[in-house]
């Protein structure tokens, strides 16, 4: 087919706007394949693999943008690559009309908006640590979503932010609520009086989200990315994150959300712990579980977190349960074995949520036996895997996958010819920023991969939860629906679902899971 | 430790990156300034950290840390 590029010099536009013009251009009839990105060395070796790169956009340089499309005619792949040019054109004139000057830097910024206090900041890894450094030289506090930053790199800046008070939220940081603001990919919540410091985004958001559904809110959510508790950071912005909600008269309970401390870090998170003197819920996702203590309530789920915080905040007391309503899942469990079994023994998770992903895997684990959590393919896989497509070896050059679905959603049709997988787990994320229509491709991948399963004489169970609240863009009941018209099983919380997921290979688990209901 | 006065509001942005994130603030009526940002030295990662060390050189005297 022919393939025809163009090289637009010196031209930048960041992944999220390259995603939704190759998106439009692939929709032109006799458009195969379409494709923009910037002209990297890896980049460029991605667009040959793809068999997408000619002689024009070899000569591309990293500052350069590279449009490449394959279509049925010659003609046809030149109209659309004049199409994508436009369309990266007229999206800057509709936003700013033509003549409108936009700054070029962070500083002349500042001075167009007097009183600038946040920077947020998302541009690749490799150059953000400079500008989040600027940013906070300057008194910002900063939003740095950007992953690919050298550890070296955070350590420093988060060490300069705590020197002058200031919040540095990230590397990695997806979600954050600040002064009744939700940044990067946050859902539409009302403000309340639960403080939350969480390790990234996807926890931040489920508790807001299981908080919301309870009838309260947040007050500040402090995102401090995944690598806050490595001995290298040193717990860093929790510990001031923990301090600040300590002291914010709107906050009346914490939440901290987190993987777990490394063990040299556990003892001055503890520490930091102690000294709040309002009562604290503590998620440390795979820490061992500790005894109750007088202000902090150590729970294993984020579910669990939102409950027992909304608890605190009404001083009524609270339990953890496997399943909120036992009945309702002791009813789908018969249904869905009247269905039929999965048809394959392990269990393969595709998370869009790193800490969504870790949070699956420890619930698993205790009831199907090893789960191996990683962010690629391995050559044999062990029966259950869960994969973090949000992962930081997942998003070079690419959004990310609660932005760009694509990705995700072959995986979940390729599952259907997988033999050895029973059953697919997902997470659904709902919010601003992420995917229009996020339920949409995973239901068609959905239909695809148990068609071809049937093609094959087994089931294939799917079983997800979506992490959304009723004001979401995306529309939390219209997205369930959507799912579940697709055949898969959609449970109120991630725990619940992996819970439902180990029901459904081993229904025996049913009497310790579902209790008298079973 | 004094609370982050951003806490109280009102939270003014300015972004670098994503459009996206921009494009969402300012339909919630959030004030932010979108950096028209490229990558420095043309993308060159090397050349970008040379930049990168003489920013630091040249980093004006520290200003008083006062967090707004």
């Amino acid at each position: 087919m022919p393939v025809r590029a163009c090289v637009l010099t010196s031209f930048y536009r960041d992944s999220v706007v390259l995603m939704r013009v190759a998106d439009d251009v692939r929709r032109r009839p006799g458009v195969r394949e379409a494709a923009l990105f910037m002209g990297t060395p890896a980049n460029l070796a991605l667009l040959e693999q793809a068999g997408l790169l000619e002689a024009e956009g070899r000569r591309a340089r990293p500052e350069d943008l590279v449009v490449a499309v394959d279509a049925d005619s010659g003609e046809i792949a030149a109209t659309a690559l004049a199409a994508a040019q436009e369309l990266l054109l007229a999206r800057r004139h509709t936003r700013d009309g033509p003549r409108r000057a936009r700054p070029r830097t962070l500083e002349s910024a500042v001075r167009v908006l007097p009183g600038a206090n946040l920077a947020a900041i998302s541009v690749p890894g490799a150059f953000a640590g400079r500008e989040a450094m600027r940013a906070l030289r300057r008194g910002l506090h900063v939003f740095l979503f950007s992953d690919n930053v050298p550890l070296a790199d955070e350590v420093l800046l988060k060490q300069e932010a705590r020197r002058r008070g200031l919040l540095c939220m990230g590397p990695d940081c997806g979600t954050a609520y600040v002064g009744g603001v939700g940044l990067g990919f946050a859902n539409v919540v009302d403000r309340g009086r639960i403080g939350c410091v969480a390790a990234s985004g996807t926890g931040l958001q489920a508790v807001a989200c299981h908080l919301a559904a309870r009838g309260e809110g947040i007050s500040q959510g402090i995102g401090v990315g995944g690598r806050d508790l490595s001995a290298d950071v040193g717990a860093e912005m929790t510990c001031f994150g923990l301090e600040a909600l300590a002291g914010d008269p709107g906050t009346a309970v914490i939440v901290l959300v987190s993987k777990p401390p490394h063990p040299d870090v556990l003892a001055r998170l503890e520490a930091a712990l102690a000294a709040v003197r309002k009562p604290v819920v503590v998620c440390a996702l795979g820490l061992p579980a500790r005894p109750r203590g007088d202000s902090v309530r150590w729970v294993s789920t984020l579910v669990d977190a939102a409950e027992a915080a909304a608890a605190l905040a009404r001083g009524r007391t609270w339990t953890s349960r496997p399943f909120a309503d036992p009945r309702g899942a002791g009813q789908r469990l018969d249904r869905c074995r009247t269905v039929g079994l999965p048809g394959g023994p392990g269990i393969l998770g595709l998370y869009t949520g790193g800490t969504l992903a870790h949070e699956a895997r420890f619930v698993l684990e205790p009831l199907v036996g090893a789960v191996s959590l990683g962010a690629g393919a391995d050559s044999r896989p062990p029966s259950h895997r869960i994969l973090d497509l949000g992962d930081d070896a997942h998003t070079v050059g690419r959004p990310h996958p609660m932005i760009d679905a694509a990705g995700r959603a072959e995986r979940i049709t390729a599952a259907g010819d997988a033999t050895e997988v029973g059953l697919v787990l997902l997470d659904v994320v709902l919010g601003q920023g992420a995917h229009p229509d996020p339920a949409g491709p995973v239901a068609v991948a959905v239909e695809r991969a148990r068609q071809r399963a049937a093609a094959r004489g087994r089931r294939l169970a799917v079983v997800a939860s979506v992490i959304g609240a009723p004001r979401d863009p995306q529309g939390l009941a219209g997205q369930v629906a959507r799912l579940e018209a697709a055949g898969v099983e959609v449970l109120p919380s991630n725990a619940e679902a992996a819970r439902f997921a180990a029901l459904l290979l081993r229904p025996e688990l049913a009497a310790t899971l579902l209790g008298p209901a079973a | 430790m004094t609370v982050p006065g951003v806490f109280g509001g009102p939270v003014r942005v300015v972004n670098l990156g994503l459009e996206l994130f921009a494009e969402t603030l300012e339909a919630d009526g959030v004030e932010v300034i979108h950096v028209d940002w490229r990558p420095p030295a043309g993308g060159d990662l090397r050349l970008a950290a040379m930049l990168a060390a003489l920013d630091d050189e040249a980093d004006p005297p520290e200003e008083p840390i006062s967090p707004p």
